[in-house]
């Protein structure tokens, strides 16, 4: 009995101590449920967030580079397969044992050796590794016809830039290579292994037009990296075919036909439309070769060559002009007030104070006037002229006639020039201009710099009255077949500040020069009937002449080294009635312009205007205004 | 006469049959509820594969009904005759894992005996209780009050949680005391005795953490700030609740969990398999789980309101709360709110010992529901 009432005393203190106990784990089990509405319903978004984070990784698909097309739609830039043979270690096993075994099949040398091993051993086991690039057709089916001897080796196939015409566009295509350091934008595609961006000529001008926009993948990944499966895709957009006024044929004529010479360049226009039809420079090099990556060898080789390869001559090229700047003169002149028909005596000389300065021609050409003085490239006709005109009025026609500034094309690294003034002078030399320099510059020499695409530009603003800029893009290729330029007008330029009658004066100094028996160029000249052309030599002294040296008289150029020999240009255009097309060529330590320059220049017109670009239906393009510049 | 306290058959009042249908068989079918989730989700762990796991976990889950059964139709006065022995066995098999113990996960716990790897740590939870049960039901009232009388049972957790720090299993052995403070606490040990060992034990932790092991105290650290070290220490414990909180209110369908499937999610067959469910089936399928558990404590706990006796009372109660220790301690760890200090979720995870023990000590609580009535006197012997 006594126990009983014990029990019952004991069970009732359980009872309370049990339901305290309960009611405290009830708690606790209501804490739990609370931290679960939390995290799956209050902050459920954020870890949605975070294992789609977690588990969904974005490759970009590299877009395919968009293709560079000549005016006619001939490829000049393009994208061909490049097969590559890739390892990945888990199905490889022995890294060690399938390289040897490939090595049997391709060549792979010890640089690529110690890259893959080192590649491997530092990468995922699932991750492929390239072994080699470029691989031939021949070594193609080599690893495939022993695919189960090589286990985990893989070809791939991607793509490379393809330049079919090698070396003769180089200069103006330039050229595609890795992304460096310094080219990292923040975008994600130049982080792409593998992935090229254009470093020169209108590769790199047009870089981004012609990259596209990256495409996306999403795919899945594991805890460890590994892909599971492709959950979405998004393909880019390839980049823009960019459409060049060059004409390739005439293209890699021009290039052929320079090929005689050690160093020359040359630069031929439509003179209404300011299209640049060939721009070449040699000696060039071969843009693929970029792609697949130089050796350092190759590259120090590029850039120690003596002769530039890498430099385009025909836009950064500086040269004296010599008498090819005489037309500038001439209307400089008649703008002063001096009439086409002032008539000058050429004894072969003229004195300046203490100095002489010598015509080219010993002798003397006798009385000359302006159209003699073209003609005969008479010297002191200009001398006596310049004096009266000044080099401020010679100037001031030079700019209009594109000299003296960049002209304006879509490339990168075109080169201003020098048109002296009194200003200049002391701003950049530091000394007052001098009288005789004035003379110097009227034959194209001193200080007078210019580049073989000014030349040509002058040569185009002569023929055409116009204010024509030179231009190497047409656009982007147009997705339909439309008429010829489709929504694309031509280039209206303005007239220049020239009357006519003066540039018909210059324009027929030019004709006689090509076309009369005893013009400079008369050798020269297109006898075909229609495709005559109207030119200009010019001889330009390398060594900076000072009129000490002027006076002393000219050095037979055969007894110098080549690299002070003189270089030899001629500017011209054709058909000289109706013109159309013009050039201009200068030869590196060529010599004489009418030797040398005027026969590649002949040439060169009559091929084009027997091809007759600017007459045959072009490429359709869209608006030039919207392709965006990269510069 | 230990034959009739052991067949119980020959007990005049209760027959084997009617112990039979005396059985708790909605405690039953809950567990087997709990269980089934458990397959489906290891099932879904193996990436829809009955192996390695599922298939394994159904077999000893039948091994433990069988078991579970047996140990509640067994006379309750067998467990209470025996609780000691079973208590001292538990406890040299514990000192035997410091001598011959596998060393697995950076911590001594496993007996290899051939077929299946004892943990007798988990043993040791349910021997302790059966023990204090015992103890306690031979004490009065006063007796309970006197400091005398509680020092051996404070020497009985202590001993063996001692043996468990030193493996070292930090949780089991913090299961073992609150266990056994559980146990205490409904014997009726005065309020200001618990005040006094709980004052005591906050004023211990900073000489405690002098003898943590490293990773010990990287867990705490992390579990403190775990997205201070997103992809070190505390990477699991982010994992967890990524996938946790990414399930939301429906789940991502069963076998449709990313975090679980792709490897981002640690130990989800075993410590971490809440998270998976709850990453599959979303708070439904977590508020759901809880929901069982909660019946199968209340259950427990009604068990325990009922028993006549005082061993059967404090066994019931101490052993439901070793299933809410289990329980609250997986759930909060793998929800970011406890360290990581590797407790499974009672009959879910996949593991043997543990799936065997839980059902052994739900055995045992059942048995105190079928001899409700049974008196037993203070020394042992049954009393009609």
């Amino acid at each position: 009995m006594l126990q009983k009432n014990e029990d019952n005393e004991r069970q009732r203190s359980f009872s309370r101590r049990g339901l305290l106990l309960g009611g405290g784990q009830a708690l606790l089990l209501s804490g739990l449920a609370a931290r679960m509405y939390y995290l799956q319903v209050i902050e459920a978004d954020r870890y949605k967030t975070l294992a789609e984070d977690n588990r969904i990784n974005l490759r970009l698909l590299p877009p395919p580079r968009g293709r560079i097309l000549d005016r006619f739609g001939l490829p000049l830039a393009s994208n061909r397969q490049n097969f590559r043979v890739v390892l990945v270690r888990e199905h490889a096993g022995d890294v060690d044992l399938v390289l040897n075994a490939l090595s049997q099949l391709i060549t792979i040398d010890e640089h690529d050796y110690k890259r893959v091993m080192r590649e491997v051993s530092r990468k995922r086991s699932f991750v492929p590794v390239t072994v080699r690039e470029n691989l031939t057709w021949d070594e193609v089916s080599r690893v495939e016809v022993n695919g189960p001897e090589l286990p985990g080796v893989t070809i791939e196939m991607g793509q490379i830039r393809d330049y079919p015409f090698a070396d003769s566009m180089a200069h103006v295509l330039g050229y595609v290579a890795s992304v460096a350091e310094r080219d990292l934008t923040g975008d994600p595609l130049l982080e792409l292994p593998g992935f090229r961006i254009g470093k020169n000529g209108i590769e790199q001008k047009y870089d981004l037009p012609l990259r596209g926009s990256a495409g996306t993948s999403q795919i899945e990944v594991n805890a460890y990296g590994r892909v599971i499966r492709e959950l979405n895709r998004e393909e880019g957009k390839p980049g823009d075919e960019l459409v060049l006024t060059l004409d390739g044929g005439l293209q890699t004529f021009v290039h052929q036909r320079l090929q005689g010479e050690v160093s020359a360049s040359a630069v031929v226009m439509d003179i209404e439309n300011g299209d640049v039809l060939a721009l070449a420079s040699v000696p060039s090099y071969d843009p693929n070769a970029f792609n697949i990556g130089l050796t350092v060898k190759q590259w120090n080789d590029l850039i120690n060559d003596s002769l530039h390869p890498l430099t385009n001559k025909a836009i950064a090229g500086l040269y004296a002009p010599g008498s090819t700047f005489k037309m500038v003169v001439a209307m400089a002149a008649m703008k002063a007030g001096i009439s086409p028909d002032h008539r000058v005596f050429c004894p072969g000389h003229l004195t300046l104070g203490r100095s002489r300065f010598h015509c080219w021609k010993r002798q003397g050409h006798g009385w000359v006037d302006m159209h003699d003085a073209i003609q005969h490239s008479c010297d002191v006709f200009f001398y006596d002229t310049s004096r009266k005109v000044g080099i401020d009025n010679i100037a001031a026609m030079a700019n209009q006639f594109g000299l003296g500034d960049k002209v304006g094309i879509d490339l990168n690294g075109e080169k201003a020039g020098v048109i002296p003034t009194r200003d200049w002078k002391l701003a950049n030399i530091g000394e007052p201009w001098q009288g005789g320099e004035t003379l110097i510059a009227s034959i194209g020499q001193g200080f007078v710099l210019t580049t073989p695409l000014q030349l040509a530009t002058m040569v185009a603003r002569i023929a055409s009255g116009k204010q024509v800029t030179p231009r190497l893009t047409r656009g982007v290729r147009a997705d339909g077949d439309g008429d010829d330029g489709v929504g694309a007008p031509q280039p209206v330029f303005g007239p220049l500040d020239v009357p006519l009658e003066h540039l018909r004066v210059v324009r027929e100094g030019m004709d006689a020069v090509s076309n009369n028996p005893r013009g400079t160029a008369y050798r020269a000249r297109i006898s075909e009937e229609g495709f005559e052309l109207a030119g200009k030599t010019g001889t330009a002294q390398v060594r900076r002449i000072s009129m000490a040296e002027r006076a002393a008289g000219v050095t037979k150029n055969e007894q110098l080294p080549w690299r002070r020999r003189d270089h030899a240009l001629f500017v011209c255009f054709a058909p000289v009635h109706k013109p159309r097309y013009c050039c201009s060529v200068i030869v590196d330590h060529g010599g004489g312009g009418s030797a040398v320059a005027a026969p590649i220049a002949r040439d060169i017109l009559l091929e084009t205007q027997r091809r007759d670009p600017a007459g045959r239906r072009s490429l359709p393009i869209v608006a030039t205004s919207q392709i965006a510049e990269n510069s | 006469m230990p034959a009739d306290i052991f067949l119980a058959t020959r007990n005049p009042e209760i027959t084997l049959r009617q112990k039979f249908w005396q059985l708790n068989w909605g405690m039953v079918l809950l567990l087997t509820v709990i269980a089934g989730v458990g397959f489906a989700m290891l099932y879904s762990a193996a990436n829809g594969s009955m192996t390695p796991w599922a298939s394994r976990q159904i077999m000893r889950f039948g091994i433990g009904l069988v078991l579970m059964l047996t140990v509640a139709l067994i006379d309750i006065r067998f467990w209470f005759r025996y609780a000691y022995l079973i208590y001292f066995g538990s406890f040299a098999l514990l000192g035997a894992v410091e001598v011959m113990g596998d060393i697995g996960m950076g911590a001594q716990r496993w007996i290899d005996v051939g077929f299946v790897r004892l943990q007798p740590s988990e043993m040791m939870k349910v021997a302790l209780i059966l023990a204090l049960a015992r103890y306690f039901h031979g004490l009065s009232s006063e007796d309970v009050g006197r400091l005398s009388y509680l020092l051996l049972p404070i020497g009985m957790a202590m001993a063996p949680a001692a043996l468990v720090l030193k493996q070292p299993d930090l949780g089991t052995a913090g299961m073992l005391l609150l266990a056994a403070g559980a146990v205490f606490f409904c014997a009726g040990v005065r309020w200001w005795k618990f005040a006094l060992v709980i004052v005591a034990g906050l004023a211990a932790v900073p000489i405690g953490w002098q003898f943590l092991h490293d990773y010990q105290k990287a867990r705490v650290m992390t579990f403190l700030n775990p997205e201070n070290d997103p992809l070190g220490a505390g990477y699991h414990s982010l994992q967890a609740m990524i996938a946790f909180g990414s399930g939301a209110v429906t789940g991502k369908g069963f076998m449709q969990g990313t975090q679980s499937h792709l490897n981002f999610l640690p130990e989800k067959q075993t410590d971490f398999i809440f998270t998976m469910l709850a990453e599959e089936f979303g708070l439904v399928g977590s508020l759901g789980l809880l929901g069982l558990y909660f019946l199968v404590l209340a259950y427990g706990f009604a068990i325990a309101f009922r028993a006549r006796n005082q061993f059967g009372r404090l066994l019931a109660l101490g052993l439901t709360t070793n299933l809410f220790l289990y329980v609250f301690i997986n759930m909060a760890m793998v929800m970011g709110m406890f360290p990581v200090v590797g407790v499974p979720l009672p009959m879910v995870s996949y593991g043997g010992t543990v799936m065997l023990t839980i059902m052994a000590a739900m055995g045992l609580v059942m048995s105190s529901y079928v001899h409700r009535d049974v008196r037993i006197s203070r020394r042992g012997t049954a009393e009609v």
